[in-house]
């Protein structure tokens, strides 16, 4: 049961081959069995979804079962959970068990979705391996010895392991597709306010997005169909209706034109790697697409605007951790002074003060004009490269990581060099724009991933495109070893 | 660009997050590398760039001005790590 896609699940279930509480109890059984060789998950929540496995069971047995009933997913732990913890991964929020859903849960939960619990992430999502977290790194199920990428390595991994079909992410600078790609699972970063933050734990607000992963394309369409939408609860969250996402699948991509940026096959891309997302674009042209040479002239200033913006953001958002309110408070604080400062070296670990810090500097008097107002200027001018390209073609088509998945411990001496990681991925965060990855290969035995950049809103078109490519290929249906 | 300790300490006082003795070097340096790399924002020309604060220039979504969240005092309460009569508590500010 556990190698069923969403979809797939849907129709056993609506045609009584299998109840929810049967593949509820099969997908708990796994996790039990095999996660402790992956540690993708946080909170595994058995109990609570059982109960909601039988209550699916029951409206399907009615005949009032909505798009999802029954379907088993996991939720990031960035996303709020009534009455189970929500950790975002840190010591800080060890001991918070939110008082509320975020919106996206209650899409879930209105969808009839069963929770199996929350999944392991960078610490805030702030990393590229998923070594970050205070519950420990997660392991990639092509090779444990290797990172799964990051921040939603755990989302990524669980699905890869195949202990849950489906489960929520989130993208600040390419932490849905950079895990998608080195776990050979499909991950999707929606357009900018797509889908709401409303209770998603800020990291970078102007960033931040969250997106599903999930096996296939079909999957993501199926998931993003219930994320999706807008909230009075968030005021940045775009007021547009949602389309079905699964509507235009199977349309022909005869004529398509697919943007190659000359950029994203240069100096630091993985020869192998290369090779596999050439031969992806390939594919394509026998499908009857045309490539077109296309060029983002500012996307290697990507990373360095993004490390002065997400940062300053940052350091705003985190400083609602002060040890008074809720999280964690140090042991015996001397006075106020002392409860924030040690509430707070204590609570966060090194990545995160670290961004905290440079965000400081970057918003700092006398630092503000040279960093965080320069950076916000590069930010548009990287927005204009998509908006010209856009002109001439219909999607955009690279590489989502430069390397596979590398080892555990291999870059934590150099943040700089983790930073490279999201090198592809991180102009897309900036300009707003929705980014996919979906499996297209193997680079030295491990996973690589094919990166798709659509227009604003243009969702539909880019989930139609990767189908097209899954009913072409058989890279996503690929098992992990130690998933078997 | 090379930060040194004393502006790493600044950073940690105005961040309010304490920095041990013993790693404020390694913080120094690491901080270094990070703004080493978003110095390369400055060799480009930006002159009459309007900085662009928000991805996408849409109109924030309004609701009606009126009250639609319960009083969850209680519950949020509840989360914090000290409380008295209904209140948050800290160590005594003023003496």
């Amino acid at each position: 049961m556990h190698q069923l896609t969403i979809a797939e699940i849907i129709r056993g279930l609506r045609d009584k081959q299998f109840s929810s509480v049967e593949i509820t109890s099969h997908m708990l059984e796994r996790i039990q069995q095999l996660d402790s060789q992956f540690n993708s998950f946080i909170t595994v929540t058995g109990e609570q979804a059982i109960q909601q496995a039988a209550a699916a069971d029951a409206r399907l047995a009615q005949g009032d079962a909505p798009a999802l009933c029954g379907v088993p997913i996991a939720h990031k732990d960035i996303f709020c959970t009534r009455g189970v913890r929500t950790s975002c991964g840190s010591k800080m929020l060890d001991n918070f068990v939110s008082p509320y859903d975020a919106t996206v849960v209650e899409n879930f939960l209105q969808a009839g979705a069963v929770s199996l619990g929350k999944t392991n992430m960078d610490e805030f999502a702030m990393g590229s391996s998923n070594e970050s977290s205070f519950y420990g790194p997660v392991k990639n199920p092509w090779d444990v010895t290797r990172i799964p990428g990051g921040s939603s390595g755990g989302s990524a991994a669980a699905v890869a392991a195949q202990l849950v079909p489906g489960t929520t992410a989130s993208d600040t600078g390419g932490s849905i597709r950079q895990p998608a790609a080195m776990t050979g699972t499909s991950g999707l970063k929606p357009t900018y306010g797509r889908v709401s933050r409303w209770g998603m734990i800020a990291f970078a607000s102007s960033l931040d997005q969250g997106g599903p992963i999930a096996r296939t394309a079909e999957d993501v369409a199926l998931m993003l169909s219930v994320m999706a939408g807008p909230d009075n609860k968030d005021s940045t969250c775009l007021d547009r209706p949602v389309q079905d996402y699964t509507a235009n699948l199977n349309d022909s991509i005869a004529g398509l034109k697919i943007g190659v940026p000359s950029e994203y096959f240069g100096e630091g891309l993985d020869s192998e790697v290369g090779a596999r997302v050439q031969e992806a674009l390939a594919a394509y042209e026998k499908l009857g697409a045309e490539l077109v040479q296309i060029s983002l002239p500012h996307s290697k200033l990507a990373v360095p605007a993004y490390y002065v913006i997400a940062p300053a953001e940052a350091s705003a958002n985190l400083s609602r951790f002060d040890g008074v309110r809720y999280g964690y408070r140090c042991e015996n604080p001397a006075d106020l002074r002392d409860l924030y400062m040690r509430s707070r070296g204590e609570g966060f670990g090194e990545e995160v003060k670290r961004r905290i810090l440079v965000g400081s500097y970057a918003l700092s008097a006398g630092y503000y004009d040279a960093y965080y107002n320069k950076a916000q200027q590069v930010r548009r001018l990287i927005k204009q490269d998509f908006v010209d390209a856009f002109q001439k073609v219909d999607v955009i088509m690279g590489p989502t990581a430069p390397n596979p998945a590398f080892k555990l411990g291999e870059k934590n001496a150099d943040p700089v060099a983790m930073y490279l990681e999201d090198i592809y991925t991180i102009a897309t965060n900036l300009a707003g724009l929705p980014g996919m990855s979906i499996p297209c290969g193997f680079a030295h035995g491990l996973p690589v991933g094919l990166q798709i950049i659509g227009n604003y809103l243009d969702e539909a078109r880019m989930l139609n495109v990767a189908h097209q490519f899954q009913q072409a290929s058989d890279w996503h249906q690929q098992i992990a070893p130690a998933a078997k | 660009m090379a930060v040194d300790a004393q502006t790493v300490e600044k950073l940690a006082e105005l961040a309010r997050i304490a920095i041990s003795k013993e790693t404020i070097e390694e913080v120094s340096s690491r901080l270094g590398d990070v703004l080493q790399l978003v110095d390369q924002l400055q060799a480009v020309n930006t002159d009459g760039v309007l900085p662009m604060a928000h991805p996408l220039d849409e109109v924030q979504v309004l609701r009606r001005d009126q009250v639609t969240e319960p009083n969850r005092r209680e519950e949020f309460l509840a989360l914090a790590p000290q409380t008295e009569a209904g209140l948050y508590l800290v160590p005594k500010v003023i003496d």
